[in-house]
């Protein structure tokens, strides 16, 4: 039961008054400005990008800033935002065969076309905490090595090679018909389609899907993985102009995309061959793509005539609880006064301590009179 | 109650010649607010449009594909600024980029407007879009080049006996 | 849904939409939330340089761009639908879709009200989404002659007298049933010029007696 009351209207002034001050610190130094955030800590913005489900940088920038550094306080000031702009419409699909690559890697083939480009990664590093960092007067970092390439406007996908022979199942077509399901205008029902997993996924917290999808390489509902291909560059996005009656270009996006390669042995539905979990998310999240695609394709049991047994093959579970903004709400409004309640509770438990005790003084009464007649 | 999604069918004929004006389009989009603004300066534009829907930011839905080929799904959503002009004749000048600067919209409506007139096409080709062009390349063959530079080369060792 | 395949071409720039639109949507979506809040009461809509197409009337396209987006499908009386020019201008200004269908329509415009099919042709929502009905505006020439009835109940203080001009011969006895339906059903809007009142499904219809 809720009870409207009012008051502690001068204590919550105070108290942003108080939270204006912190998140500035120290005047003396210099604020920080959302060009060096964008800069220099694109990846804490692609993630609130990814999980705020808006594409806008300096967007990300600024809810960062405002919160302090806290993302998940910054994605949902960031879902916040969006509900205030109208929408133009649905992007033609991105290809990402077109991509201007700036990272692509595969661990099933070695010699794949167009080669291994490491590109900007954190792999091979030491993780040795690097105290020039942290030192004034950090020095300019070296000018990157290039080297002559071979001119390729389209990149075929690792999977893609694999699809001559029939080893490969192929993408999944949904009727003409289908009309792409979109969370952001219809509320969740099950069992959801894989398109809208995927965008539930996509817009998942990245710890939730690394967990999950952790679990399943530790064997609950293990699916066997590799990665077959994972690519990081831009992508031209394009709305359908229907006043002009062509797609119209809309300038380039980063997205990072991952597809996961999967052993299957075969089951009543599927012959034998290898299956896919896919990971596609703005901006750059290697961790999150790889994990979005281990739990993609563990989502995917039913139609391969799998067997579910783990939390990962779990729709209902995986999708009502990758919402980190809808989690923040559920957990943090447990904050908030919730004084009738809890009083409605104290009448309680006092009444059932006094009908235990009532009853239990009797028994041990009751007991002692027999101890006593025998 | 569902909206209607006003996408077209994948490859759907398009109708006139938009290949040429999408393409200055795709140049424009691409280009910075600064190099823009920098090209107009050097070559401005006449004045003679009128906004017929005022810049404004708005959403739209990026969608990818299901393994990068199979059936679409919304990814996330990007913010994008659009905006109109007419010229006297009645010409529309259409304009929208991602990312919430009204300004680039205005200019990219104002130039996809004249754009489509006989006598100036040829200027804002040579004049606006290939220098735009021009640095958009550059940007991408550094960025191909800087890259390739990370392309592993293996070498195979000798295993064994 | 079925949509409408109503003509729509740009080869003639449509008219300009609102100037600004912020301030201005913001102005007349005051004026229809108070006209849904005070049912029956007439509220002024700001002063506007809309210029849209016959037969479509100035209150009516501020209603529209105002209210009107990508998401909500549009149903058009035939005589809108038929005018080629006020179809460009919606659609250009509003992004929304046209539909055929009244049911699966957000906001409907009715130029000609004695003409309109009956409210139950409109969505009127579902018991969990009462919200999914529809919107409909009506265009009239006068916001004071006509039938008077009685209006009462949420936002009026005890009865409200109101009368409009033209309407349906069974409008408001459709009215009366559509309020039976609360929370279902549909809402009305009525556009005169400069001026718009609001009756929402929760609002009571009883007849002056005579």
């Amino acid at each position: 039961m809720y009870v409207a009351v009012k008051g502690g209207e001068k204590a919550i002034r105070n108290a942003h008054t108080l939270l204006a001050r912190d998140r500035r610190g120290d005047t003396s130094l210099p604020a920080l400005t959302l060009a060096q955030m964008t800069q220099q800590l694109y990846l804490s913005i692609s993630r609130v990008m990814a999980e705020g489900s808006l594409y806008d940088a300096d967007l990300a920038a600024l809810a960062i800033k405002q919160a302090r550094g806290d993302l998940i306080e910054a994605i949902f000031l960031l879902r916040a935002y969006r509900t205030t702009l109208p929408r133009f419409g649905y992007s033609q699909p991105i290809d990402t065969a077109t991509m201007l690559i700036r990272r692509r890697i595969s661990a099933t083939y070695k010699d794949l076309p167009g080669g291994q480009l490491l590109g900007p990664t954190f792999d091979y590093t030491q993780r040795l905490l690097d105290f020039t960092l942290a030192a004034n007067g950090e020095e300019a970092p070296a000018t990157p090595q290039t080297q002559a390439f071979e001119a390729q406007e389209r990149v075929p996908r690792v999977t893609e090679l694999l699809d001559d022979e029939g080893l490969m199942e192929p993408d999944a077509e949904l009727p003409e018909d289908h009309e792409v399901g979109d969370l952001t205008r219809e509320p969740l029902e099950f069992p959801a389609g894989r398109d809208l997993r995927l965008q539930n996924l996509a817009r998942g917290d990245e710890g939730f899907l690394l967990a999950l999808g952790y679990s399943t390489q530790r064997g609950y509902g293990r699916t066997h993985p590799f990665a077959g291909e994972i690519r990081l560059g831009e992508v031209e996005v394009s709305l359908f102009v229907e006043e002009l009656g062509f797609d119209v270009p809309l300038g380039e996006m980063t997205v990072t995309e991952c597809q996961m390669i999967n052993q299957f042995a075969g089951s009543a539905k599927a012959p034998p061959q290898f299956t896919r979990g896919y990971g596609l998310v703005p901006g750059q999240g290697e961790r999150k793509v790889m994990a979005m695609s281990l739990v993609d394709r563990s989502l995917r049991w039913q139609e391969l005539g799998e067997e579910a047994t783990s939390p990962a093959q779990d729709e209902e579970f995986v999708m009502s609880h990758s919402d980190n903004v809808q989690g923040t709400g559920f957990v943090e409004h447990l904050k908030l006064p919730h004084y009738v309640d809890f009083q409605a509770e104290l009448d309680l438990i006092r009444r059932l301590r006094a009908e235990w005790f009532e009853k239990n003084q009797k028994t041990t009464g009751e007991t002692a009179d027999l101890e006593a007649a025998q | 109650m569902t909206s209607s999604q006003g996408t077209s069918p994948r490859g759907a004929p398009s109708t006139g010649e938009p290949s040429a004006r999408r393409t200055a389009m795709a140049t424009l989009a691409n280009a910075t607010i600064a190099d823009l603004e920098a090209r107009l300066a050097a070559h401005p534009l006449p004045q003679e449009h009128t906004i017929i829907r005022q810049p404004e930011i708005g959403l739209v839905m990026v969608r990818g594909r299901a393994g990068g080929t199979g059936a679409p799904f919304n990814l996330c959503e990007a913010t994008v600024t659009r905006c109109v002009v007419a010229l006297p004749d009645g010409t529309t000048g259409f304009g929208q980029c991602l990312g919430r600067d009204k300004h680039k919209a205005l200019l990219c409506a104002a130039l996809d407007a004249y754009w489509q007139q006989e006598p100036l096409q040829e200027a804002i080709e040579s004049e606006i879009l290939a220098p735009l062009r021009n640095i958009e390349t550059k940007r991408k063959e550094q960025t191909k080049a800087e890259v390739a530079a990370t392309k592993v080369d293996f070498f195979t060792m000798v295993r064994g006996e | 849904m079925a949509s409408a395949n109503l003509e729509f071409s740009l080869a003639k720039a449509p008219a300009p939409g609102l100037q600004n639109p912020v301030h201005e949507a913001q102005g007349i979506f005051r004026a229809l939330m108070n006209a849904l809040a005070r049912p029956g009461k007439l509220q002024d809509l700001p002063e506007l340089d809309l210029n849209p197409p016959a037969p479509l009337g100035k209150s009516t396209a501020a209603i529209a761009l105002c209210l009107c987006d990508y998401d909500t499908p549009i149903w058009l009386d035939k005589e809108l639908a038929a005018a080629k020019d006020v179809t460009t201008y919606l659609r250009f200004h509003t992004g929304a879709s046209f539909t055929n269908n009244p049911m699966d329509a957000a906001f409907a415009f009715v130029s000609k009200p004695e003409n309109m099919p009956p409210l139950s042709a409109f969505a009127k929502g579902t018991s969990e989404y009462p919200d999914r009905s529809t919107t409909i505006v009506l265009s009239v020439s006068s916001l004071s002659h006509g039938q008077t009835v009685k209006l009462s109940g949420p936002g009026i203080k005890k009865e409200q007298g109101f009368a409009a001009t033209p309407l349906p011969p069974q409008f408001w006895r459709e009215m009366q049933t559509n309020n039976e339906l609360y929370p279902l059903g549909v809402d009305v809007l009525l556009a005169a010029e400069g001026t718009v009142a609001g009756l929402p499904r929760s609002t009571k219809i009883t007849f002056q007696e005579s």
